[in-house]
């Protein structure tokens, strides 16, 4: 039945969706290409970069950035954006270090299990606010980065804690290693696997991709819009939350500044892993990779001896070439579609 | 037959602030009929199809399914009950591919997610019951309006619709796809499915429904079988008068060349478009929606590029995509959209007059009040606005008063050649006429107008010549005396060997 569709098929409608599909690839591949690029360079310049220690390193580094960014993800796929999430990664890292300081006693299973809920809460609030009251999430995201922030700071009163005063099997969260792989890298890992299987197989996950690709089709389609929004914010809050704990475990120095500014770097992660910031299309492997290339970048240009002051510069430099890329292919795309429109119909 | 309906409204109301879109309005559907809908633009048609399927809840009156009320608090509630629209404009989602815009929300699963070889095939097995060659993979980005219907037709197949509401469906297809789509509608007719459908093209109502209820000014005028009636009597339910009173367009000496346009395209818009315009002379450019028509002024403007061919305003070229080079040149160009493209809707009437040409109104760097006042005033009496104050935003007038207000925008800079786009739509039958008067005039005064139009009476009555666009191309020219319904339309789908 199908055999003369799809023959007849192969020519036409094959063409569009070779075309889009190779644009989508090529940005996980581009970032994977760069990665490459950046290894090999840096690598013949300064082989201890490709060294153990320093591919744990980036590892180590790129591990929460890509957590947040896998976060960033679900929220920028509905065409809304999460600015509060450093604040939330604050709030959680100081609220576990100091129950466990203040309480030996409490097991770190449960400690880790609050962080994620007092995340997932935080999200809830951003979520109600920009699903429910319809404020703007820019807007709305950006006063609880504030509100958060001040909360963390309220509950801290000034005060540091440090690694000494938490138990080592809390530590071990953010230093040990299995098979030589960092334990914060294949958490990172375990969630990327787990949340691109969803928003790739599940009803739910394909919802999001549709809120963000056109609201009011959306509604129409009777998609409870409202719903979806208020749990990508959870979500995203629940895995800041993770983050947060990981966070504490790892530096073992916490106060109320923890994780500050670190929203910028997570947005910057997301669209140069090609989150169309407009919502509607990315994947959190991009996200993912977009955050291993911007630590990895920063390691390298370290080992290169580059200016630190530069190196801001230069990440900046590489946001804006990631946006003007995404721009060419878009319209390029476009451009190809509407000729190819054009001659069937002719 | 079946002697309940399955769907029907009765006495249904629903009032937008001080707008009454739809007055009591009774309609009832029953299985296995094709119901018409017609009516002019701006008579309530669009506002009913959004009560039956739950965007819009009415006011008063009541909907029943199967002879029992219900309520729909949203478009799910509808979908649920049977109800499928085929929107004008089709909402998909861009970025996904066909078969997730036919199944969202309602994919095909496995024990491991969403099973998409299963949701491939039953998108290859709906687009074969309609006859169709769609590939499921493709993103619904780039597909033409006549697909995205299929689309959307194979979406409310798939949820096994029994009321299927077809909202001006064919007014952006070709003759073949038309065809085509009727069969597909009297399957579902022959299946049981009521189905509602609302379009302007006459003959296309005889051939394919069995009864018709016409609006008029969101009141409900009349419901006949098709078989009782003639085209005729049905253009005088829709309007209620006669037509010729209504586009009173002077006879006027056409002048010399005011536009002329040469073998314009843009790729993948519009290919060789090139005609001329007189001063004195109103021209129609028709065509169906997605023609090509909005793109070529667009391009004319120079809001979009154009990839050859030439404009020259007055004998001078001009230069591409430079909206300042055109306005220089004495070129207006009144959107499709106004609240989106023509106005801005929380600026005063005066300010929003003052817009386009702020040189007049200018005290060294800034805008004199008072200049813009006065010249907003002269502008309200000549085109005579109906309005409490020149200080109110333009949000809160009628929608043929705003058109006022961006003609008068562009007027105040005495512009030799206007473009306007879909001049009267959504405007009220009163206001029409005066739009029309007021484009007479001033192609009486010498301007070239360039009025594009989907409404085949305001062309026939107001253009001394009629363009017709089909699929980017320019396919015919007609002078006034040879431009009839059957003649325009036939061109528009392609019909002609013209």
């Amino acid at each position: 039945m199908t055999a003369t569709a799809t023959s007849a098929e192969s020519v036409r409608g094959g063409g569009a969706r070779r075309l889009v599909d190779r644009v989508a690839r090529v940005r996980e591949l581009g970032i994977v290409i760069a990665l490459a690029v950046l290894f090999a360079v840096t690598g013949a310049v300064n082989p201890t970069f490709l060294g153990y220690a320093s591919l744990r390193d980036i590892l180590l580094n790129s591990a929460i950035v890509a957590l947040l960014a896998v976060g960033q993800t679900l929220v920028v796929i509905t065409r809304n954006v999460d600015l509060s999430v450093s604040s939330v990664v604050g709030l959680t890292a100081f609220g576990g270090a100091l129950v466990l300081a203040d309480n030996p006693g409490v097991p770190v299973a449960v400690v880790i299990a609050g962080c994620v809920l007092l995340g997932a809460v935080c999200g809830a609030v951003n979520g109600l606010l920009v699903g429910v009251a319809k404020v703007p999430a820019l807007v709305a995201t950006l006063g609880t980065l504030y509100a958060f922030r001040g909360i963390d700071y309220a509950w801290a009163g000034g005060r540091q804690v440090n690694a000494a005063d938490m138990p080592d099997s809390f530590l071990a969260l953010g230093t040990s290693s299995v098979l030589g792989v960092p334990l914060p890298a294949l958490v990172a890992l375990v969630v990327l696997l787990v949340v691109g299987w969803m928003l790739r197989n599940l009803r739910s996950g394909r919802e999001l991709y549709a809120i963000g690709s056109n609201p009011e089709a959306a509604v129409l389609a009777g998609i409870r819009v409202r719903r979806r929004i208020v749990a990508a914010f959870v979500a995203g809050g629940a895995l800041a939350g993770l983050a947060g704990v990981l966070w504490a475990a790892r530096f073992g120095t916490v106060d109320a500044t923890v994780a500050t500014g670190k929203e910028l770097d997570v947005i910057a992660a997301v669209v140069v892993g090609g989150v169309a910031i407009f919502g509607g299309s990315g994947t959190v492997y991009g996200a993912a990779l977009g955050a291993l290339l911007l630590a990895s970048i920063t390691s390298a240009l370290a080992v290169l001896r580059v200016d630190a002051l530069a190196q801001t510069a230069i990440n900046g430099a590489l946001l804006i070439a990631a946006i003007v890329l995404d721009r060419i292919l878009a319209l390029r795309v476009a451009a190809a579609l509407r000729r190819r429109r054009f001659r069937d119909a002719a | 037959m079946d002697l309940t309906p399955v769907l029907s409204l009765s006495q249904v109301s629903k009032a937008f602030g001080a707008v009454r879109a739809v007055r009591e309005v009774s309609l009832d559907l029953y299985p296995g009929e094709v119901h018409a809908l017609a009516g002019e633009n701006g008579a309530g048609k669009s506002t009913l199809v959004k009560i039956l399927s739950g965007v819009h809840r009415p006011d008063t009156g009541r909907i029943l399914l199967d002879g029992e009320p219900v309520e729909f608090a949203g478009p799910a509630d509808a979908q649920q009950a049977g109800v499928a629209v085929i929107y004008q404009e089709p909402t998909l989602f861009p970025d996904l591919s066909v078969m997730e815009n036919i199944f969202m929300g309602r994919q095909p699963r496995s024990r491991f997610g969403i099973d998409r070889r299963a949701m491939r095939e039953a998108a290859s097995a709906l687009f074969t019951r309609l006859g169709v060659r769609l590939d499921p993979d493709q993103p619904a980005r780039g597909l033409s309006i006549a697909d995205q219907q299929l689309v959307e037709i194979a979406k409310a197949l798939s949820r096994q619709a029994r009321v299927l509401v077809m909202d001006e469906p064919t007014a952006a297809l070709s003759g073949n796809e038309v065809a085509r789509l009727f069969g597909v509608a009297k399957t579902l007719r022959e299946q049981g499915c009521a189905l509602l459908f609302i379009s302007h093209r006459l003959e296309e109502m005889f051939e394919l429904c069995t009864r018709v209820t016409t609006l008029r000014d969101g009141g409900h005028v009349a419901t006949d079988l098709i078989a009782d009636i003639t085209p005729d009597d049905l253009v005088r339910r829709m309007v209620g008068r006669e037509l010729d009173a209504l586009f009173p367009k002077q006879e006027t000496d056409a002048g010399e060349v005011a536009l002329k346009v040469g073998r314009l395209t843009r790729e993948g818009v519009f290919t060789d478009v090139s005609f001329e315009v007189r001063r004195g002379e109103i021209v129609a450019l028709a065509g169906l929606v997605g023609a090509g028509r909005s793109e070529v002024a667009r391009a004319i403007f120079g809001i979009d590029r154009w990839d050859a061919g030439s404009v020259e305003v007055g004998g001078r070229r001009l230069r591409p995509a430079s909206p300042t080079a055109a306005m220089a040149a004495g070129l207006a160009l009144v959107p499709e959209d106004r609240r989106q493209q023509g106005l801005v809707m929380d600026l005063s009437i005066e300010r929003n007059i003052g817009l386009a040409g702020p040189a007049a109104v200018r005290r060294g760097p800034l805008v004199s009040r008072a200049a813009e006042r006065s010249r907003a005033a002269d502008w309200a009496v000549r085109l005579r606005l109906k309005y409490a104050r020149l200080a109110d935003p333009v949000d809160v007038l009628s929608g043929g008063n705003q058109q006022k207000v961006v003609l008068a925008k562009w007027l105040a800079r005495g512009p030799s050649v206007l473009i306007v786009d879909e001049p009267t739509r959504g405007i009220d039958v009163g206001t029409k006429a005066e739009v029309h008067r007021l484009l007479s005039e001033l192609a009486g005064s010498g301007v070239a107008v360039l009025m594009i139009s989907s409404e085949l009476p305001e062309v026939l009555g107001m253009a001394d010549r009629v363009l017709v666009m089909h699929e980017g191309r320019l396919v015919a020219e007609l002078p006034r005396a040879q431009a009839t319904e059957e003649t325009v339309m036939a061109a528009a789908t392609g019909r002609s060997a013209a």
